[in-house]
């Protein structure tokens, strides 16, 4: 199967019950593993998307391919054995072992007996419970360990794509957790194709490759998280995802690039000294960045070494080259911490060439945890950032 | 006591027989029709309504009047007999089975069949077997019923421990009359009992024997 053709593709869907439209137009594409988070409100149709993959619900109108071909040339019966379904209340049979109840499946296809034991112990191990546990009954598990055997009895048959929906609703925080990296890690090591219906935003962004927002049966956006993060689509899915977390995101997705200092003062390799104390007058500031000719960071020039070396003239002979240094591209979550607690007045930011583009000050960081904690908007920090360019440097 | 035993004792043991395998039959029937018929409503439900509105009604027909209709229709004997006493088991097997099948979880029956089991896959291994104490319950109660109103079953010559109490009020002797209850009573305790054993044989366990055997004690 070429990797182009979607595993899953929606085409014009539409569902209606009555007068009551579910879904009115949705046009989707899951990629072979692509982990697809539908995220929304109640009602909006999420659900009902994901339940006519495996034909639990027919469409009123439109297509669904599965790997190119229409679903409705499938067995309804025989397509949803090829397809991994863990529903939110868990749904274990109560009166079937754990084991029974993960080789559920691989028992409908008639697997020899040797065959689906091996699978259900390999499966077992892969979410870290005891192999003795297949022989009890669900009702004797914790709702943790419940889950954990509802997602593996729907990777039994080693069906390639899995839907579930709100799987971890019902459980505690801690344990949903857990579940969930279990999930992202087993699709990640599985390669399995996910769709994910959930309405909890942070579980989409932690898990989904792509999040696709759904509002009374149609899609509003679909993007991946940090995509989402970055440009919401608009003022529904900003809503959605909720300002703080748009304002927190913010530090996980900024770069330097996008908060520092464009016009830093520097002074080229050759110049003299002399000229390198006037400028530094000019501007107010006690260090001076120096680049060559063609704008490459080399090092500093710092005010009070300026004093010790006043007989000699050159700029390349006294400056410190040893600097700490960031790239433009370089997350400011991840650099932040360290300018704050090694004192650093300001940090130079270069490009991957090593070419000087600007300077992330302490101050243009105070905007940042200004923002994440006070929750300003967009046009206080650029005024903020304005005012605090001449002081920092000085 | 004994004198009655010895006046009357073999005709007391065939009459029980005869208490016992008309109501044996008239269960077994109630059964074979109610349970699949209550399965098969779980899935037209506008349609259970009516039928088990039919099977209600029914049951409301004063059982006398229920036995002398049959006798235009089937004359009289063990056949007309069996026949009325069907259609009153009829109504507890019919409501439990469909209970029974209503109350199984619904996000078990969304789970079977969402991974890929056929309808009949789901009553039978999932379904039927979670409904299994409440249709039985539902046997239990009709088994008891049926045995005692099998005693009618002599108002139209059906024979069975009724013709004892009927002599016994015609004939105003006590001891005919109570000499033919007693026996009804035990063998509907006894039905009972034994219904009750195969029940908890056919469920299905939900935990470790060794744990709920602890849990027992």
């Amino acid at each position: 199967m070429e990797k182009t053709t979607p595993m899953v593709e929606f085409k014009d869907i539409a569902k209606i019950y009555h007068n009551n439209t579910a879904v009115e137009k949705v046009n989707l594409k899951v990629n072979h593993g692509d982990f697809v988070c539908l995220i929304g409100t109640s009602g909006s149709g999420k659900t009902t998307t994901m339940r006519m993959i495996n034909r639990m619900l027919e469409p009123t109108s439109g297509e669904v391919f599965l790997n190119g071909k229409n679903i409705k040339e499938f067995d309804p019966v025989k397509l949803r054995r090829k397809i991994g379904y863990v529903i939110q209340n868990i749904g274990l049979i109560p009166h079937m072992t754990i084991y029974e109840n993960i080789t559920l499946v691989p028992k409908l296809l008639k697997w020899p007996e040797e065959k689906k034991r091996e699978q259900a112990k390999k499966l077992i191990r892969l979410v870290e419970l005891p192999t003795d546990f297949l022989d009890r009954y669900p009702g004797e598990l914790s709702g943790g360990q419940q889950q954990r055997i509802g997602v593996i009895r729907a990777l039994a048959a080693e069906q390639d794509i899995i839907l579930m929906d709100e799987p971890f609703g019902a459980l505690d925080p801690i344990t949903r957790e857990s579940l969930q990296d279990l999930v992202k890690d087993l699709q990640e090591k599985l390669g399995k194709t996910v769709v994910f219906v959930t309405h909890d935003m942070d579980e989409a962004l932690k898990l989904a490759t792509k999040v696709v927002v759904m509002d009374h049966g149609n899609i509003i956006q679909q993007a991946s998280p940090t995509e989402l993060l970055n440009h919401p689509a608009n003022d529904f899915v900003k809503k959605l995802i909720g300002e703080e977390r748009l304002i927190q995101a913010r530090a996980d997705i900024t770069t330097a690039q996008q908060i520092m200092l464009k016009d830093p003062v520097s002074i080229t390799l050759g110049q003299p000294l002399k000229s390198a104390v006037s400028l530094m007058r000019k501007r107010r500031v006690d260090t001076l960045l120096v680049t060559d000719d063609d704008g490459y960071l080399k090092g500093y020039l710092d005010l009070a070494d300026l004093n010790k070396y006043n007989r000699v003239t050159s700029v390349s002979d006294i400056m410190i080259t040893r600097l700490f240094k960031i790239y433009t591209d370089t997350l400011i979550r991840n650099s932040a911490e360290r300018i704050l607690k090694q004192g650093l007045r300001y940090v130079p930011v270069i490009d991957h060439q090593g070419k000087l583009c600007g300077i992330v000050t302490r101050s243009s960081l105070v905007d940042m945890v200004y923002d994440i904690i006070w929750g300003g908007s967009e046009a206080e920090k650029d005024e903020s950032a304005d005012s605090t360019q001449g002081g920092e440097v000085q | 006591m004994i004198a009655f035993l010895n006046q009357y004792g073999w005709q007391l043991l065939q009459k029980t027989w005869e208490q016992l395998y008309i109501s044996a039959i008239s269960l077994f029937l109630g059964m074979v029709v109610a349970v699949p018929l209550g399965i098969f409503l779980t899935r037209t439900p506008r349609t259970a309504k009516i039928v088990i509105g039919i099977a209600g009604m029914l049951q409301t027909i004063p059982s006398l009047a229920l036995l002398a209709l049959m006798i235009p229709i089937l004359g009289i004997g063990k056949v007309p007999s069996i026949v009325a006493l069907f259609i009153y088991s009829l109504l507890p097997i019919l409501r439990n089975t469909y209970l029974g099948m209503e109350s199984v979880d619904p996000v078990l029956k969304d789970s079977a069949k969402g991974m890929g089991m056929t309808s009949f896959q789901s009553i039978t291994q999932v379904e039927v077997p979670l409904a299994i104490p409440v249709i039985m319950a539902g046997i239990r109660l009709s088994a008891v019923y049926v045995i005692s109103w099998a005693t009618l079953a002599a108002f139209i010559g059906g024979g069975g421990l009724g013709d004892f109490i009927f002599d016994g009020l015609n004939l105003f002797q006590p001891d005919l009359i109570i000499g033919g209850t007693i026996p009804v009573t035990i063998m509907a305790v006894l039905a009972d009992y034994l219904l009750g054993l195969l029940e908890k044989k056919l469920t299905p366990l939900q935990q470790d024997s060794r744990d709920s055997e602890e849990a027992d004690k």
